[in-house]
């Protein structure tokens, strides 16, 4: 799965200074959960996204332990404080080791 | 009509006390209040791979989320960093049949905080 | 009986179904669950629609007799054949078929003669269920839909057509598409497609129409044909919906439903606001409004067969009063609209001769409704069981499809009215006893269950081959009993496996015949169809 899985992310691009927003991201992955049999009656390994952390400017807003039992292509949705400008930080961590990442700005007035 | 849905076939055993198991393993077998957390579930899952779940305790440094019914109960845990706004988060989980969705907050203070939802899994239905 | 004499002097006339004393300042004109249904038909209505819970022997679950009684029906009158079981055969004879959107359009046309700024809604269930329908993919319907000119409409059956088809057809409508819980799967929000509601100014009135489609989308029908989409009853949302058109004026809030009619009564107590409910999807029809607290819900029946016209008086931002009529559309009293005639006509035109081709004959009233086999299933069961070689058959309760009377042909067009469908593959499976057993229990807590927003509006699963015995009364698991393989008598065996043979299966890649070509062959092998009673089912706990 270290190819393909594309993440995006919904921030608003401005805010006022202490300001609740709110975020949703999505990623796609198969989460495979390792319970699932193949054809042959063999158990397909289990390979999913581990970890998911939101930062910003260096200071956490969220970190996400994931089991295989979070759906296909893992969705989230949460609040951040944004003090000031600045840029969110994104991060999936799979279980065959492959980080993914993005980021998205956001100016404070 | 459900009238041909072979996937997914009822008669997997209760595994009510691997949940119960698995909430002692987080709250250090600590009592669990109730009041201060809200789990928000649908009463019936459009579609048992894909169910969206919303959890929110204000006052929690983390929430984790348990399904019942399922082989393995851990779903997820939400650690709540400074930035965090609300101690609530969104996301969508796997049900394997109908079963309780539990959800067990430690607050800030030390305390626990657990809330339950039925999910109702459904093979089909018809239509008028 | 002598029905049909009484009937035929019974002298209905266009005037007085139409009759209708113009009442308050805004008028609403609903129709819904049409399924494709162009021209006049037979409609049996149920002879058992069993209410549980809190609607235990409220309407609409009331039927036949009790009926008649209940609202002072005179026995053989218009009434009793429009709205109620009971002698159909007979009364069908006398009084003749019913629907058809060129009179349906007479209709829309006397009341707008009347009110010319009323407000006319379609509920939803329009793009499917014919022949002509299957064929053009909803074509034919929204071309002929378009010449009634509605205001607006909700949806269920239309994503059948699948998410891209629905969004062509959509885009192109002249009226509003509206459904406050269609919501992007994807990032959970709502869609440009399908806004939550309009307003409409009528009158020197604000009206608001806000939209429910169908909630249980994804699991009552294959959820794989339109995977952008995410449903369910949100009635949170609805709540902020009325709270947000009132605070942009609405003096009066109406809600196009198809959420069926118990969960209508039960959101109706759950969200404060709402004046006026349209409801559809169970296909019920009632002569007067149920009143709950300070809103009004109204059911206008299914395809084609009526039309409600409900006046309100509104003043001072408020529903003062109302005044409502559902008017039975009797094909040979209500004269067509001769432009939508014509266009039902060029609609059909294309595909008149493979419709009317005649497949047989019948000798019983072939008929759907009811919360357990019809006479239709019992058919579709039986070719279930004989072309598809197996021990039982499933059909899905669905509710549309119209009737067939003694002595009629039954055509290809007859056929495809209780078939037709985008999944209709008939697929022959092994199903363990245990399975079956989930199956029934299942499908019966989506009928039973005495919480509204757990049932989806349908009938219980028909099934050939196999019996049993149901307590509506019990919690799922506990409900279905007695089951029996009727070729032997034998009990069921949960460990045992039964070759399955059914239709409409919910999930992708299913493989076998359509099934209207298996019934199609099995009715030509018959050439007279006859339908021995079927007591296979035991009711209990009512
Ligand atoms: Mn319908
Ligand atoms: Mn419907």
């Amino acid at each position: 799965m270290a190819s393909g899985a594309k993440p995006r992310v919904k921030v608003p691009k401005t805010a006022a200074a202490g300001d609740t927003i709110t975020i949703k991201t999505l990623i796609s992955h198969k989460m495979e959960s390792g319970q699932r049999k193949d054809d042959d009656g063999n158990i397909i390994p289990r390979s999913i996204i581990n970890r998911f952390t939101a930062d910003f400017n260096g200071q956490n807003v969220i970190d996400v332990t994931l089991e295989p039992a979070i759906s296909t292509n893992p969705y989230f949705q949460f609040d951040a404080v944004v003090p000031e400008s600045g840029e969110f930080t994104f991060t999936w961590y799979d279980d065959d080791g492959s980080v993914y990442d993005t980021a998205k700005k956001i100016t404070v007035s | 009509s459900g009238t041909s849905v072979y996937a997914m076939v009822a008669g997997l055993p209760a595994f009510a006390s691997l949940t119960d198991d698995a909430i002692s393993a987080f709250t250090g077998g600590a009592a669990t209040g109730e009041g201060a957390i809200s789990l928000t579930a649908p009463e019936i899952a459009e579609n048992g791979n894909t169910v969206p779940i919303s959890v929110d305790a204000p006052g929690a440094a983390e929430i984790t989320i348990f399904a019942d019914g399922n082989p393995v109960p851990n779903v997820a845990t939400f650690k709540f960093g400074p930035l965090s706004a609300s101690r609530s988060a969104s996301t969508r989980i796997r049900l394997a049949k109908t079963q309780n969705v539990v959800a067990v907050a430690k607050m800030e203070d030390g305390s626990f905080q657990m809330v339950k939802a039925n999910v109702k899994v459904t093979i089909g239905g018809c239509g008028g | 009986g002598n029905w049909a004499r009484l009937a035929a002097q019974q002298q209905l006339t266009q005037d007085q179904l139409l009759q209708f004393d113009t009442f308050g300042n805004v008028s609403l004109i609903h129709i819904t669950d049409i399924h494709g249904q162009l021209t006049p038909l037979y409609f049996r209505e149920p002879s058992i629609n069993i209410g549980v819970g809190g609607n235990k022997g409220a309407v609409p679950h009331v039927t036949g007799a009790d009926f008649r009684k209940l609202y002072g029906i005179k026995d053989g009158s218009p009434s009793h054949y429009a709205l109620s079981s009971g002698d159909f055969a007979a009364l069908a004879q006398g009084y003749g078929r019913v629907g058809g959107l060129d009179r349906v359009a007479m209709v829309i046309n006397a009341i707008r003669a009347d009110r010319p700024d009323a407000i006319l809604l379609d509920g939803g269930d329009t793009w499917h269920g014919s022949y002509t329908c299957y064929k053009t993919q909803g074509q034919d319907m929204v071309n002929v839909m378009n010449a009634l000119k509605p205001d607006a409409m909700t949806f269920h059956w239309e994503f059948t057509l699948g998410s891209d088809r629905v969004a062509e057809l959509v885009e192109a409508l002249p009226f509003a598409a509206l459904g406050q819980n269609i919501f992007d799967a994807e990032w959970d929000e709502p869609t440009d497609l399908f806004p939550p509601y309009k307003m409409f100014e009528r009158g020197g009135t604000k009206i608001a129409v806000i939209g429910q489609a169908f909630p249980y989308m994804p699991i009552a029908n294959p959820r794989w044909m339109f995977p952008e989409y995410s449903f369910g009853i949100r009635d949170e949302n609805m709540a902020a919906m009325v709270e947000e058109v009132r605070s942009q004026g609405a003096e009066c809030v109406v809600v196009l439903s198809h959420n069926g009619f118990d969960v209508d009564k039960k959101m109706a107590g759950v969200v404060p606001g709402i004046d006026v409910i349209l409801s559809g999807h169970t296909h019920d029809a009632l002569p007067e409004p149920v009143v709950v607290g300070d809103t009004i819900i109204v059911p206008s029946g299914s395809n084609g067969k009526f039309v409600s016209r409900v006046d309100l008086d509104i003043r001072d931002g408020r529903m003062m009063g109302y005044r409502h009529k559902l008017i039975p559309i009797f094909s040979d009293v209500i004269a067509p609209d001769p432009k939508v005639a014509a266009l039902i006509k060029a609609e059909r035109a294309p595909y008149l001769a493979e419709m009317a081709e005649v497949i047989g004959r019948t000798e019983s009233t072939l008929y759907r409704r009811g919360n357990f086999n019809g006479t239709w299933d019992d058919v579709i069961c039986d070719a279930l069981l004989s072309e598809r070689e197996a021990e039982i058959a499933l059909s899905p309760g669905v509710r549309w499809g119209p009737s067939v009377i003694p002595g009629q042909d039954i055509t290809r067009e007859d056929i495809f009215g209780v078939t037709s469908m985008t999944y209709g593959e008939a697929y022959r499976t092994e199903m363990t006893g245990e399975f079956l057993k989930v199956v029934l229990e299942d499908v019966a807590d989506n009928i039973f269950n005495p919480d509204p927003y757990y049932q989806q509006g349908g009938d219980m699963v028909r099934t050939g081959g196999l019996g049993y015995r149901i307590d509506v009364s019990k919690p799922q698991g506990e409900r279905i009993s007695n089951m029996t393989l009727l070729t032997s008598g034998e009990p069921i065996d949960a460990g045992k496996s039964y070759v399955v043979a059914g239709w409409a299966s919910v999930n992708e890649g299913t493989e076998g015949p359509q099934i209207w070509d298996v019934v199609e062959n099995h009715i030509r092998k018959l050439g007279t169809v006859t339908v021995q009673e079927n007591n296979s089912v035991e009711v209990i706990g009512v």
